[in-house]
């Protein structure tokens, strides 16, 4: 899973029936140091996460797990709002 | 995901049989700014999207939860068509 900030939506009428009412958002990926890194990415979301918020999200399949038993297809999803990061700690 | 435009469509005769029937787009990745970036990727469209049009593409094992594309050696597929993307930046 990797850190992430909300920074915009897409908006798709045409989609896959099984997309819809999913929330489309774009995510910066982060570094644990909030720094940006990499390419923005379309996620679904399925924690309900705003813009502007500090998220984490999966990749992979697994990315579609929360939305189970429906089977959407997606690769990438918000699954947790951040309320900290505490990165001195080890 | 990632947002993509489509700039062109592959031809193949021989194939493997569960492809047959299936549409293939060339894809360009775009930022959400709609400037090009690096690369580019072969789709399978389940949206009937059309050449120049801006489309959400999923890939990796997710692709194949698209439509159609059970069983199907498929890495990646176009599941929406782009209506708007809109930025939070300052």
């Amino acid at each position: 899973m990797f850190l992430g900030r909300v920074v915009g939506r897409v908006w798709s009428t045409v989609k896959l029936p099984s997309l819809v009412g999913h929330r489309l958002l774009i995510v910066q990926p982060l570094t644990a140091e909030l720094a940006k890194t990499g390419k923005r990415i379309v996620c679904t979301d399925a924690t309900g996460a705003g813009a502007g918020e500090l998220v984490y999200w999966c990749r992979g399949r697994e990315a579609s797990f929360p939305f189970l038993p429906a089977e959407v297809p997606t690769d990438s999803t918000i699954v947790g709002i951040v309320d900290s990061v505490d990165r001195n700690r080890l | 995901m990632i947002l993509a435009r489509v700039v062109g469509s592959v031809v193949a005769t021989r194939k493997d049989p569960r492809l047959e029937g299936k549409k293939l787009l060339v894809l360009k990745p775009v930022s959400p700014e709609g400037k090009d970036e690096a690369g580019y990727v072969v789709a399978v469209d389940t949206v009937s999207a059309g050449y120049r049009e801006k489309v959400i593409a999923v890939s990796g094992s997710s692709a194949r939860m698209a439509e159609g594309c059970k069983d199907t050696p498929v890495d990646t597929a176009i599941v929406g068509i782009v209506d708007e993307v809109s930025l939070d930046e300052k």
